[in-house]
């Protein structure tokens, strides 16, 4: 079993959804039940494909390397390699995707957005997810960026098909900005490939072939991969697709673009950016630390602002970017720990509220947060799982949300070396603020939806009604995984940590003790 | 008698190699038998002519095939007609382009109750123009090719005779052409006075020596100025979108990705093996035509309401990618020719499957406008994601097979590692972008909004040849995009052979 895995534990569950979506193509269109049946299969067995490669990840115990690596020619005269593996930092995300996605089938069982058709909007779940796990698994950079790109289609349809009124338009902006970030990214990819010592796009060796390029020319390749990786996280202030985006997608394409799509870019950073140019991202360090902070105030007052609940959701996502940005931004092995948990934790709890916005939706055919109230009394379940998913993202201990903030927060107290300590501390303080307005926007929304008695025009509608069988399936995984990782952080951080101790010492071969960034302070 | 002939009129027959030119050879004795056909069986040839097209056009793919067998390459007439890799590459994919615009055209023509044998004797003509210029390392070979291919064109554009916009088109295409004809003569007659031979192995000689005179520049811009107004690179493009609206589709489908081609064929072998030490030159000429084309065939692409247009203007920004590793070709050597050839083989894939389905949409809604597909994934919905593959495709986006040929692009532009190469790459960069807008505008369109009410929106027939196209384009789309060494193990290394 082990050998197996080993070999094939990545290609399957990377091209199965693939396949599903293949077979649903050649079955007519009406057969709903049976598109249903095997969107589910699929995505089922690639989830449970990937509980094997957790047991086996934990049985090699070996988290801080690459395990189950696959190495294969694939396009010989641009060296450019079929290489996939994962390490404690991709494997948390992937899981994350793999868990996800057959939620979001379950959850769509019985009510598809207009205009239905099943069959296609299964099809391009599969596409989609398809992509987000070859992008966590890719260690080479063409094969990532394919892996990158293959999600803009699927993704685009969903919001432009499915979506809300104006679904135009956030449909062509998402795509649009993606790809301006992308085009550029691979230039940059290109540049790196050309003057490093080894002419390679092999992302475990290129930390050591790209420590000779010159720094001048380090920051202008950084340059191009900020503004790939900037834009899909979305860093204020390349976010504005974002509201537009998640308020007209349909609800599990919200879903899988907080939870799985916005993780590319910060994962871009962490894998790609920070081990293979550090110096040019301890010059940049600075910059986007201060988009962070920015992004997390300038995400809580557009919070503030919102009167639609989906879109108050949206700009809370740029908020809790933000604080993920900014323990990347510091360096640290600590605060980059920090940002993947905060990858994972938003991930489930912003996801959850997603679910949470499109089920109001469907209830109550709107989500102006003037005219919803009362949940807590016509539906007191939905209207305490609500409750439990503010609590979780404004950070409250012992809840998952938590430990991707304070951890964040304490990162920049202590930057790396080479950081001016003084404009850290400042980000710190005004990131903490941050957090304040977050309890407040949060508590605002709850205070707005769940509380007080609801409206005339809803008080006897027959369509609000509890959570269904459904939506009970769909959200226990996502509510019992925001206690569990809250109570007990330690299953994340034990698995990210080795492996961002190994990405970060390994960035520089001339490093005797500590990071790369102590070691460059002394240059 | 005869055995005194030569030495009467000093002439002696130059050896020719049959194999090397059995390709041209071929297509000219199908081109034969479809025009004999015609004047020995009147209407009653019309069932066959298409068949026969096809079926000759297979056949001259056979040489080729030993040809690229037997792998030596072979030269004639003093080093005017090679035979080597680059050679064969293009003249299979200029066969196989051919294939498919005959299969486009077999319905179109027939239903449409047009002249069917000379529509194919003139293509087979055509095409032996192109397969001719690949092999062409000689200024008249080169010009002798260009007509041959040129000629025929200007007739079938025209070839909806009853319709003034096809004779608009059928004459602006003439005009043009004729112009850049003149431009491109004048070009070659300096810089014949130069070199005092017509071989491009002589001129690179002659040109490449101490600093540029007046008469080289003039004569290698005059050049390139001609083919530049045959690959419609911005602003000798003017012709193009008046000539793609008119002319029949399968013509339009046959001048845009064929006719274009064989231009950088031309433009590939005087860069490469005419003037390759001028690249102070020429690489700030075609770095400009690059980037004025991609960047003005994207702005105006943005307005079209016509498909037809609008894959017009998208032509000319393509153009302006295929141009562009031509212009650091000087830095960079061969592996520029590597990147045009890439990306012309792949757009070859993705521009005639688009133009496929745009002629299987028009036999039902007769119209070019873009509304007109509105509502097409609701009663079309294989065509609807056949043309979402193509358009995507021609974006770029990935794992369509375009971005591979914008790859190779881009790694062609960065690979000279000048701020040339780098500010084009940025260029390139942001056109892609804009490109999207106007593509995903169709796909939205397709996808999004609702057919009209009056439309007839019952499901869609497709006569089997085009089925056959798009078929063949799909999946050489789809397996260029995913598996690119299908395509690179052929473009791997020198493909020019010089002869020094």
């Amino acid at each position: 079993m082990g050998e197996f895995l080993n070999d094939w534990g990545l290609s399957i569950p990377t091209f199965l959804p693939i396949i599903g979506a293949a077979v649903m193509l050649l079955i007519p269109k009406d057969r709903e039940q049976l598109h249903k049946l095997i969107a589910l299969a699929t995505t089922l067995a690639v989830a449970v494909f990937g509980l094997l490669l957790l047991i086996q990840f934990i049985d090699n115990d070996n988290y801080g390397a690459l395990n189950f690596v696959v190495d294969k020619g694939w396009i010989d005269v641009i060296d450019a390699r079929y290489i996939m593996g994962v390490d404690g930092i991709s494997l948390p995300l992937m899981l994350l995707t793999m868990l996800i996605v057959p939620l979001c089938v379950i959850y769509s069982w019985n009510h598809f957005p207009e205009p239905h058709n099943p069959k296609a909007f299964l099809m391009l779940l599969l596409i989609l997810e398809t992509g987000m796990i070859g992008t966590f698994a890719a260690q080479d950079l063409i094969l990532f960026f394919v892996f990158f790109e293959v999600v803009l289609l699927p993704m685009y349809f969903m919001i432009g098909v499915w979506g809300g009124e104006n679904r135009r338009y956030a449909a062509i902006k998402f795509f649009l900005f993606t790809l301006f970030g992308s085009a550029l990214m691979l230039v940059s990819f290109l540049a790196l490939y050309f003057l490093a010592d080894a002419s390679t796009f092999d992302m475990r060796l290129l930390p050591e072939a790209a420590a000779g390029i010159a720094k001048s020319s380090q920051v202008w390749v950084f340059g191009g991969m900020f503004l790939g990786f900037g834009i899909k996280v979305p860093m204020f202030p390349f976010h504005t697709w974002l509201p537009d985006a998640h308020t007209e997608a349909p609800t599990v394409g919200s879903v899988i673009l907080a939870a799985v799509l916005l993780k590319l870019g910060t994962y871009g950073f962490v894998r790609i950016a920070i081990p293979i140019l550090p110096e040019a991202a301890a010059e940049w360090a600075p910059f986007i630390g201060l988009l962070a902070v920015i992004g997390i105030i300038y995400g809580a007052l557009g919070c503030l602002a919102q009167r639609d609940l989906k879109r108050l959701v949206a700009f809370s996502s740029v908020a809790h970017m933000g604080f993920v940005m900014l323990g990347i931004a510091t360096l640290t092995d600590f605060g980059i720990n920090a940002a993947v948990f905060g990858m994972v934790a938003h991930g489930l709890i912003t996801g959850m509220l997603f679910f949470l916005a499109g089920s109001v939706k469907e209830r109550y055919h709107t989500l102006d947060m003037s005219r919803l109230g009362g949940l807590l009394v016509q539906a007191p379940r939905m209207g305490w799982i609500l409750g439990f998913c503010a609590m979780a993202s404004l950070g409250l201990p012992g809840l998952a949300g938590f430990w991707g903030e304070f951890p964040a927060i304490l990162a920049s107290y202590n930057p790396a070396e080479v950081l001016a300590e003084e404009t850290f501390r400042s980000y710190m303080v005004i990131a903490a603020l941050g957090t304040v307005l977050a309890a407040g926007y949060l508590l605002w929304m709850l205070q707005k939806t769940a509380f007080g008695t609801p409206r005339e025009e809803f008080a006897n509608d027959p369509h609000v009604r509890d959570a269904t069988v459904s939506e009970y399936l769909a959200w226990a995984p996502l509510l019992i995984l925001i206690l569990v990782l809250g109570v007990y952080p330690h299953l994340l951080f034990g698995a990210t940590d080795p492996a961002v101790v190994n990405s970060l010492s390994e960035c520089l071969d001339s490093v005797t003790s500590g990071t790369c960034f102590d070691a460059a302070a002394g240059k | 008698m005869l055995s005194s002939l030569p030495s009467i009129v000093g002439f002696v027959r130059p050896d020719i190699d049959w194999h090397a030119v059995a390709p041209e050879l071929t297509l000219l004795g199908v081109g034969a038998v479809v025009t004999l056909l015609d004047i020995v069986l009147l209407e009653r040839g019309r069932a066959y002519t298409s068949a026969l097209a096809g079926i000759g056009l297979l056949v001259a793919l056979i040489p080729i095939v030993t040809l690229a067998a037997d792998g030596t390459t072979r030269e004639m007439f003093g080093g005017a007609f090679v035979v080597d890799d680059f050679a064969l590459i293009l003249k299979a994919m200029f066969i196989v382009v051919a294939y498919i615009v005959v299969l486009l055209s077999t319905n179109y023509i027939a239903e449409g109750d047009y002249w069917e044998n000379e529509y194919y004797g003139l293509l087979l003509a055509s095409v032996m123009g192109m397969v001719l210029m690949a092999s062409a390392r000689d200024l008249v070979t080169i010009f002798v090719a260009l007509e041959l291919l040129s000629i025929p064109a200007y007739l079938m554009a025209a070839w909806r005779k009853a319709d003034p916009r096809s004779n608009e088109a059928g004459l602006k295409y003439y005009l043009m052409g004729v112009f850049a004809s003149a431009i491109m003569l004048y070009g070659m007659s300096l810089l014949f006075g130069l070199a005092g031979d017509t071989r491009l192995s002589v001129i690179s000689d002659a040109v490449s020596t101490g600093d540029a005179n007046p008469v080289v520049i003039l004569g290698i811009i005059f050049v390139i100025v001609g083919f530049a107004f045959k690959v419609s690179g911005f602003p000798f493009h003017t012709w193009a979108p008046d000539t793609y609206e008119g002319a029949p589709t399968p013509v339009t489908a046959f001048l845009a990705v064929a006719s274009k081609a064989a231009g950088f064929v031309a433009l590939m072998q005087l860069v490469h093996a005419g003037f390759p030490g001028r690249d102070d030159v020429y690489q700030p000429l075609l770095w400009i035509l690059a980037v004025g084309s991609m960047t003005a065939g994207n702005l105006i692409a943005l307005r079209q309401e016509n498909i037809v247009r609008l894959m017009a203007y998208s032509g000319v920004s393509q153009a302006g990618f295929m141009l562009a590793p031509l212009a650091v070709a000087g830095d960079i050597g061969g592996e520029a020719l590597s990147a045009v050839i890439i990306y012309v083989l792949i757009y070859a894939a993705m521009n005639l499957g688009a133009f496929a389905v745009i002629i299987a949409v028009a036999r039902r809604t007769a119209s070019g406008e873009i509304r007109s597909y509105a509502g097409l994934f609701k009663y079309a919905p294989g065509m609807t994601i056949l043309m979402t593959i193509f358009l995507f495709s021609l974006a770029g986006i990935p794992p369509l097979g375009g971005w591979f040929a914008k790859f190779a692009v881009f790694r062609a532009v960065v690979e000279a590692d000048t701020g040339w190469g780098y500010s084009l790459a940025a260029i390139a960069a942001v056109n892609s972008v804009i490109a999207l807008f106007y593509y995903a505008k169709v796909a939205r369109m397709m996808w999004f909004e609702d057919a009209p009410e009056e439309a007839d929106t019952s499901s869609l027939r497709v006569p089997p040849s085009l089925i056959a196209a798009l078929g063949l384009t799909a999946a050489a789309t789809l397996l260029f995009g995913i598996y690119p060494a299908a395509i690179t193990h052929f473009t791997e290394g020198t493909l020019i052979a010089l002869p020094y």
